[in-house]
């Protein structure tokens, strides 16, 4: 589904990304790994389109996508979470996801009618704060939320989209277990509609979600393989895994 | 729903009020709030729902004023072609101005908006042959027909007060519908807007233009008021006037521009008019001023947000 | 179009974008720095250049007033920055924008019943009323040629205070970023004052300078002011270098702009056409360069942000 060839980006004199490539197949799960400052996040912001890479190639669904803009990703179907919440945080949880369905259902050059008219819209939402958790603080102000909501939040704006692929930074982060059960939880459940490329730090989620594995060190990625091997991979374990891995 | 009849009433029974007892000059006055109130509620557009910190705004307001005033002098008076004229000038300014600045954001955004606008200045102070410094002089007001004679203050008065009327009905649909949440949202957090799939860009602009095209009206009607266009209507300084209505009213709410002019022209003109600053009424921009510091340093949120505190207390 | 002409307006450029240069690099480094946008910059130079008038009078000697109004002007600087200013440092640029509005009236005001409504006068120092000849047996004004030297002195000085002193590092680090500088202990608070105080300085030094030429009246800081943001926007944010590049070129553009382009359109239309377009399209000049180089490059030519 999404094809990677040859992704570089350098900041300065910095090399952030060094000659990635990578394979996200359709309906997998997959994870990418890595020590802070690998350039997960570099990765994940040039495949949503925040940055433009230096080289390199991004195909989803044999569509070229290296250079256009975020929206335009968002509409063929690749959508992201950021690792750092941002929602609208004067906006209600279900105004927050309404906006995400609004985007894709009709045309928003719409001046006369209220919006508040449109029942489906609505309904659409509130199905997504359920599936995310959210179903009693729909009207709760975003700014509002406790952390781990306003992270179910972020998660379910990218999913509100109807992508095909999604892109999670580390929707676990700064979360207790047993937020980040109901967020592995929900991971479990949106597979079956979409592939997910997982970023996260979180080791336990991420061997008990993950099909494949890849692993960044630096810039560089130093390998992609099924848990299992990637667990006993000598060089991953030296950068990375180390005494992190009980089992 | 109460409250604005109740408040379209008051508004329509102002003028018959002031023609009774004789102080026809406040008809005048009223006029220029209504005109304003249309001005500051354009500005809210852009600058309370959009976010965007145009320091400009005095350029389309202006260019209607303006274009109503050449095309006067030109021989050309009926509303019905000039007032249209006036308002896609604006609108036409509006894009390419938008289209420039909305490039860049923050501290960048303002001073363009700002820098672009006075080169509209400098464009029409330059032109001789409409006055100049001096200011254009208009043979009357426009011609509406209809039997309507627009030279008649209270005839005036109404003309104004309908347009305004239709002008916020028209606003206020545009912000509770889908236009107006994609705006909110962009001021709310644009990156995100566009991550779910608004091009921004786009949305942005078009918002600038519409607001630059009801100053445009504004400004037409506001040549209309004295038959007169001061050069001093495309000033910065006006564009700062603009803002402070604005955020004295209560930026992004919706009654924001209309409350705002209407309090800071009431408080021009009773400090200026009145014995309030004795000899020092010429001066009256300096309480003013120090007024608009306190507010911006203590209470941001305008009238209209402390009236909003009030009832939810 | 003769050669002395050119070289005259030259001169003038360059006379008038040193100054405009004062002003832009103090604000250049507020915005850079305390990402602040001061629109009551302008003021400080109004206030420099009523401060000179009072203080040259009061003293009798040019030269004397000139050092004491560039003190009283960054005393007053300090003082603005210190009660009022320092709160809008953590607000949005929309309540910069109108606090420093709100400023920009009340110091008008001030200025008016201090000093009255009507312009003021401010001479030249008597030694330099006259003309100078130059090389060449072209006569120019000596103010004007002083004008030249203090803004090229000032330029080097600050130069050499950005680059190769610890408070000119310091402020570099804030230009570029403020968050580290913080991060490295830097005592914020007093930086902020002094780096407004300098540029206080420099619009004192401006207004005191430009007063015998341009009027000294109620109002003259708004003027220039919208041209200090040109020049910012054109050198890009928080860099000196910006700003003298960009001061130069506008000082360039807009006086050799007015001086030749009606020259230029005579030659080239009807007088009556002539008339018409050339004050206009002059005066509009600079704004099309801002507006081509917002096109090719919006961050500004020598941007000192990343």
């Amino acid at each position: 589904m999404l094809e990677v060839r040859g992704l570089a980006k350098r900041f300065g004199g910095v090399v952030a990304v060094d000659d990635v490539s990578l394979q996200v197949a359709a309906g997998e799960i997959h994870a990418l790994i890595g020590p802070n400052g690998a350039g997960k996040t570099t990765i994940i912001a040039q495949l949503a389109g925040s940055l433009y890479p230096d080289s390199g190639e991004i195909l989803f669904l044999e569509q070229d996508l290296t250079r256009t803009p975020l929206h335009v990703r968002v509409k063929a179907g690749l959508a992201r979470s950021y690792q750092i919440t941002s929602i609208f945080r004067r906006f209600t949880v279900l105004d927050n996801l309404a906006l995400a369905v609004q985007a894709r259902s009709g045309s928003s050059l719409s001046f006369w009618r209220p919006v508040a008219a449109e029942r489906a819209l609505f309904d659409e939402a509130r199905s997504i704060a359920d599936e995310i958790g959210l179903h009693e603080k729909e009207d709760a102000l975003a700014a509002n939320l406790a952390h781990g909501e306003q992270r179910a939040l972020e998660v379910g704006l990218a999913l509100a989209t109807r992508p095909k692929l999604v892109l999670l930074d580390e929707p676990m982060a700064g979360m207790g277990p047993e937020e980040s059960q109901r967020v592995i939880a929900l991971i479990q459940r949106i597979r079956a509609r979409v592939t997910v490329l997982l970023v996260e730090h979180d080791m336990d989620a991420v061997f008990r979600l993950a099909d494949r594995i890849s692993v960044l060190v630096s810039g560089r990625l130093i390998a992609t393989d099924f848990p299992e091997k990637i667990r006993m991979n000598r060089e991953v374990r030296r950068a990375y895994l180390g005494d992190e891995i009980a089992a | 729903m109460k409250r604005n009849v109740i408040l379209l009433v008051v508004t329509a029974a102002f003028p018959l009020l002031m023609d009774l007892t004789n102080q026809q000059f406040y008809i005048g006055f009223g006029t220029r709030v209504l005109i304003y109130a249309m001005a500051a509620a354009s500005l809210n557009l852009v600058l309370g729902y959009g976010g965007m910190v145009s320091f400009g705004h005095a350029a389309f307001f202006g260019a209607g004023a303006y274009i109503v005033g050449i095309l006067a002098v030109e021989g050309l008076r009926s509303a019905w072609i000039t007032w249209p004229a006036a308002v896609a000038t604006a609108a036409a300014a509006a894009l390419v101005i938008g289209a420039l600045s909305l490039r860049t954001r923050g501290v960048y955004f303002i001073m363009i908006t700002l820098a672009f606008a006075q080169m509209m200045y400098y464009v029409f102070v330059s032109l001789k042959a409409y006055g100049g410094d001096d200011g254009l002089s208009m043979p009357g007001r426009s011609t509406l027909g209809f039997g309507l004679d627009l030279a008649h203050d209270l005839t005036w008065y109404y003309v104004v007060l309908a347009l305004l009327a239709a002008v916020l009905y028209l606003l206020h649909r545009l912000v509770h519908s889908r236009f107006g949440r994609v705006i909110e949202a962009i001021r709310e957090n644009e990156t995100r807007a566009a991550a779910i799939g608004y091009p921004v860009y786009g949305y942005k602009l078009l918002c600038f233009v519409i607001s630059g095209a009801i100053a445009g009206l504004a400004g037409a009607l506001i040549a209309n008021q004295a038959s007169y266009v001061s050069p001093g209507i495309l000033h910065w300084i006006q564009s700062g006037t603009l803002m402070i209505m604005v955020i004295l009213g209560g930026v992004g709410r919706f009654w924001g521009g209309p409350i705002g002019a209407a309090v800071l022209l009431a408080l021009e003109e009773t400090l200026s008019g009145s014995d309030l600053l004795g000899p020092y009424a010429l001066h009256w921009q300096l309480p003013v001023g120090a007024i608009l510091l306190a507010i911006v340093l203590f209470a941001p949120q305008g009238i209209a947000g402390l009236a909003a505190k009030k009832r939810h207390a | 179009m003769s050669g002395i002409l050119l070289l005259e307006q030259t001169l003038n450029g360059l006379q008038f974008g040193l100054m405009l240069f004062l002003l832009a690099a103090g604000l250049t480094l507020v915005f850079g720095i305390m990402d602040m946008i001061n629109l009551a910059h302008g003021s400080l130079y109004m206030i420099g250049a009523y401060l000179m008038a009072s203080l040259a009078q009061a003293t009798g000697s040019f030269w004397v007033a000139l050092p004491l109004a560039l003190l009283a002007t960054a005393l007053v600087g300090a003082a603005l920055e210190m009660s009022v200013l320092r709160r809008l440092y953590e607000r949005d640029h929309m309540t910069q924008v109108l606090a420093t509005f709100a400023i920009i009236l009340i110091a008008n005001e001030a200025v008016r019943l201090i000093w009255g409504s009507q312009p003021i006068m401010l001479n030249a120092p008597p030694g330099l009323t006259g003309p100078v000849e130059l090389p060449g047996g072209m006569q120019y004004a000596s103010y004007r040629l002083a004008i030249i030297a203090v803004g090229l002195a000032v330029a080097v000085l600050l130069y050499i205070l950005v680059t190769k002193t610890r408070v000119g590092m310091l402020v570099r680090a804030g230009a570029s970023n403020r968050e580290m500088a913080v991060a490295m202990g830097v005592d914020i608070r007093r930086l902020f004052t002094v780096v407004f105080s300098i540029g206080a300085a420099l619009c004192g030094l401006a207004g005191a300078m430009l007063g015998p030429i341009l009027a000294v009246q109620v109002g003259m800081g708004e003027n220039i002011l919208i041209l200090a943001f040109v020049v910012i926007v054109i050198g890009g944010i928080g860099s000196i270098r910006g700003a003298f590049v960009g001061s130069l070129l506008v000082g360039l553009v807009d006086t050799m702009g007015r001086a030749m382009l009606p020259i230029a359109f005579a030659k080239m239309f009807s007088p009556q056409v002539a008339s018409n377009l050339g004050p206009s399209i002059s005066s509009i000049l600079i704004y099309v360069l801002m507006a081509a180089v917002l096109v090719f490059r919006p961050q500004g030519l020598f941007p000192a942000r990343g």
